[in-house]
């Protein structure tokens, strides 16, 4: 079973908008809750794979009535309580609890052009060989993660159970389905897998259109 | 770890307050410096953003040793002009041609090359994008006022992964003798992100 973020391929969304206001932030809470979601993630209690989770883990009610921002605000907040940085208490009343033994972690301005210029990469070195091949053809597995029910996962379920081919080879990345739960980063061969049009919807718009999406080597089995 | 436990209701309800409700708390307890927030936000608002792009897909155009670097390792040609950092650690440029077209979506967030394109528009961040990109891009893209011949191929890259794309459109005729500077302004953001064509000067 998927989660609400899981979108792609769905029907219903009517059209896009493409004309709207240029603001990189239409409204200043908008640039406050990104900066404070990356200060947050400064503190070091939870990485990128928890972080993405904790917004796919709203309630699927909230997750469609929220405004893009207030998704990064909402899974922030639950993810500050959950990992124990503030308290449920301290919330509700907007009392803080002096003393925080995190204070020494505190992004400093000073140093937020070297953090944001330095990023931080995904790649690991792996003892898993990369079996796969490119133009090798590849079938996706019907499950999502296979290791927390409900977990994390970079599968969408419109890419499950279909055939393609590998394109390319990236290397060992950190595994999403495993570093979303605190299960280790288990870094395994990634590829970029393409698919025709024709092989992942009931209608293609044009059948040899492709799709091309970032698939980890446990996702796949040879055709 | 608990799942599904929803803190933030406990938060004022209105966005803006429940921002501020929290960086204020945050704050108090010696966690979060307001001033390197200003510094976030004013990185992303003046210093980052599509310009940076832009300058690649000029050089890209202009100078053929640069685009076969690009084309072999865009992560390290890019970096050579400047641009890494958070969420451009892994960067793979695609070529538009007259054969083939490239548009990016992340299906299930909002995954953007941020060191050379800065935050997403409000549309690629849409449900309405996420879901519809990788199903009808071609009903997407006329949304854009952009149309592709029919026998024109369509290679939807969904980022699943922390590989982050940059479409390198056609340059348009009429651009012969055109400083890298003068074709970096005419790159938009929208066709870096494959939605849009570079348009041919008036």
């Amino acid at each position: 079973m998927n989660r609400v973020h899981d979108m792609g391929g769905r029907f219903g969304d009517g059209a896009i908008d493409p004309n709207e206001p240029d603001a990189v932030f239409p409204q200043d809470w908008h640039g406050r809750a990104l900066a404070l979601t990356l200060a947050a993630g400064g503190l070091g209690q939870w990485n990128l794979d928890i972080s993405r989770h904790a917004r796919e883990c709203l309630s699927p009610t909230d997750y469609v009535r929220f405004g893009y921002y207030e998704k990064w605000i909402a899974g922030l907040t639950d993810l500050l309580v959950n990992n124990g940085v503030v308290t449920q208490e301290e919330l509700s009343t907007l009392t803080p609890t002096p003393n925080s033994p995190l204070r020494e972690r505190k992004m400093l301005a000073e140093y937020v052009a070297k953090i944001l210029a330095s990023g931080g990469p995904a790649d690991r070195p792996s003892d898993i060989p990369a079996v796969f091949t490119v133009g090798q053809r590849v079938t996706t597995r019907v499950h999502g993660n296979t290791l927390v029910d409900g977990g994390h996962t970079r599968l969408p379920s419109y890419a499950r159970g279909k055939t393609g081919w590998i394109i390319q080879h990236h290397g060992a990345h950190v595994f999403p389905d495993s570093n979303a739960h605190r299960l280790g980063e288990a870094p395994e061969p990634l590829y970029s897998v393409g698919f025709y049009a024709r092989d992942l919807w009931d209608t293609a718009e044009n059948p040899e259109d492709e799709v091309v999406l970032d698939l980890w080597q446990s996702y796949l089995e040879p055709a | 770890m608990p799942h599904d436990d929803h803190s933030h209701s406990l938060l004022p309800s209105d966005p803006a307050l429940r921002v501020k409700a929290l960086e204020t708390l945050l704050v108090e307890k010696g966690l979060v410096d307001p001033a390197a927030l200003d510094e976030i936000i004013d990185t992303y608002s003046h210093k980052i953003g599509p310009q940076n792009g832009a300058k690649v897909v000029a050089k890209a155009w202009v100078d053929p040793d640069f685009r076969a670097a690009l084309f072999s390792d865009a992560t390290s040609a890019v970096r050579d002009l400047g641009y890494y950092g958070r969420q451009g650690e892994h960067m793979v440029a695609v070529e538009n041609s007259a054969t083939t077209h490239n548009l990016i979506v992340c299906t299930l967030c909002s995954c953007y090359p941020w060191p050379l394109l800065g935050i997403p528009p409000g549309w690629y961040k849409s449900d309405a994008y996420r879901a519809r990109a990788v199903r009808e891009p071609r009903a997407v893209l006329s949304e854009f006022g952009t149309t592709l011949a029919p026998e024109t191929k369509i290679r939807v890259w969904d980022s699943t992964a922390e590989i982050r794309y940059l479409v390198i459109p056609e340059r348009p005729p009429g651009t012969d003798g055109w400083s890298e500077e003068q074709l970096a302004g005419i790159v938009t953001r929208d066709a870096m992100i494959g939605t849009k064509l570079v348009e041919a000067p008036a």
